[in-house]
């Protein structure tokens, strides 16, 4: 039975698109910590750290990251271990995203100039310390906009998932597309949420840069 | 009693050996002008002093401390002997009080209260009460350079060291952050100076030593050192610079 793309179909999307925001804050915390890690462990003294992180960023952003998520997914499965598709999900986005947030940090903790480094050393502090209170605060001034930069491509990112039957914003789209066969208006309608998440996001992160250029500079 | 020994250093970076076998030794309040073209070894011995550079050979021992790589050893020795650098190196993101509390109070465990009182005591000293409150960007190179003084004196080190640190300023700048180094020097502070300002060295320092290529060449009391210069290698450098 064809429907048209009313009220009720609208809000279907709309209802969707919290697995999308979903996926995406999952993504950006697990991802977000890992990353973390991976950051430190690429700008650590020992040689054994810096090279496993090192490959570990190479080979997840030399792959697409549906292959991610099709290890994860079907991979695992395969494997044994069966997990819901929005937890396989999640494992795959927030791969995807830490190799990628470990690498923007990563950066952004090896322009903070070395004389910091040496300038808190002589001040006796500890190397946590020095990280703590000297070296991250400046990090993560120099981070911040293409953190949030990334945080967009994420959201429009999630929409792979859709392959493996979430039901996000993308997959609902084309479930609303099989039954009303109005593609044009139904992926108008997506393409315009996508838009209201990561516009205000793009917003943010040029104002973020703004800032942050003329705060080096006063 | 020498409060730094320096017995036959030698290091190297990579194929070039930058100290070939460095020996001297500073008694307390002395205060001891390195000279020397660059590249002579002058900035690279005083960064040995507090461990910035590892040394391949030799003993140092500062303040007490022997020199030794383990973390915790090379902390409780920076306790004790301060740096001041070229390029200031205050931290940007926090104000004039911040960079002065931080290390007391990340390393001593002292209170803020303390410490408050203790940035308020040193700044004073330097001059600069009145700007407590405001961030590095916001000071002239001279400030700036005058808080990295305060903020190693706030550690109460028995030893500073200077490495170049008026080199990065404007000539009418030199003279504030000169001026708080003599004032240093009066109340007896031991201060081991890499500087350019040879007529800063002849009237503040005790100790001259002059270094050329990787050796002290020529070491003594500063106004004999100035006046009758025993090597031609010396003799030459001091016509060029207080040319």
């Amino acid at each position: 039975m064809i429907r048209p793309f009313g009220f009720h179909e609208f809000m279907f999307l709309v209802e969707s698109t919290r697995w999308t925001l979903v996926l995406t804050l999952a993504a950006m915390t697990a991802g977000g910590l890992l990353g973390l890690g991976i950051a430190l462990a690429r700008v650590a003294r020992s040689r054994i750290l810096r090279e496993c992180t090192r490959s570990y960023i190479a080979v997840v952003q030399g792959i697409p990251v549906l292959m991610v998520l099709f290890l994860s997914y079907f991979g695992l499965a395969h494997a044994g271990l069966e997990l819901p598709p929005i937890v396989a999900a999640s494992i795959a986005l927030s791969v995807y995203s830490s190799a990628y947030l470990g690498d923007i940090w990563r950066g952004a903790i090896q322009s903070v100039p070395r004389q910091q480094w040496e300038a808190s050393a002589s001040l006796a502090l500890t190397r946590k310390q020095q990280y703590q209170h000297v070296i991250l605060p400046q990090s993560i001034k120099i981070a911040l906009p293409p953190t949030v930069g990334f945080l967009v491509q994420l959201v429009k990112n999630t929409s792979i998932v859709s392959i493996v039957s979430v039901v996000e914003l993308t997959r609902a789209g084309q479930l609303m597309n099989n039954i009303t066969f109005e593609p044009f208006r139904v992926f108008v309608a997506v393409a315009l949420i996508y838009l209201a998440i990561c516009y205000p996001l793009s917003r943010i992160s040029r104002r973020l840069e703004e800032k942050f250029r003329v705060y080096r500079h006063s | 009693m020498s409060i730094v020994t320096v017995e036959n250093v030698h290091k190297r970076f990579g194929d070039n050996e930058v100290l070939k076998g460095v020996s001297m030794s500073v008694e307390r309040g002395q205060v001891v002008a390195l000279l020397g073209r660059s590249g002579s070894g002058k900035s690279t011995l005083l960064r040995c002093l507090n461990g910035l550079e590892e040394i391949d050979s030799g003993r140092i021992r500062v303040a007490d401390h022997d020199m030794d790589y383990d973390p915790a050893k090379l902390r409780a020795l920076r306790q004790d002997v301060g740096i001041v650098f070229q390029s200031f190196n205050l931290f940007p993101h926090l104000s004039v009080a911040q960079n002065i509390m931080l290390a007391p109070g990340l390393v001593k465990g002292s209170s803020k209260q303390h410490n408050r009182e203790l940035a308020e005591r040193v700044l004073d000293r330097i001059g600069l009460l009145d700007k407590i409150d405001a961030y590095p960007d916001s000071l002239s190179g001279g400030q700036q350079q005058r808080v990295a003084i305060a903020r190693a004196l706030a550690m109460e080190p028995r030893v500073m060291l200077f490495d170049e640190v008026t080199s990065a300023l404007d000539p009418e700048l030199t003279e504030e952050v000169l001026a708080v180094i003599e004032q240093l020097a009066r109340d007896g502070m031991t201060m081991l100076l890499v500087t350019h300002e040879m007529n800063f060295a002849r009237r503040v320092a005790h100790t001259t030593v002059f270094m050329h290529q990787g050796h002290i060449h020529e070491a003594g009391a500063t106004a004999a050192l100035f006046s009758q210069p025993k090597t031609r290698e010396l003799e030459q450098f001091l016509s060029n610079a207080l040319k």
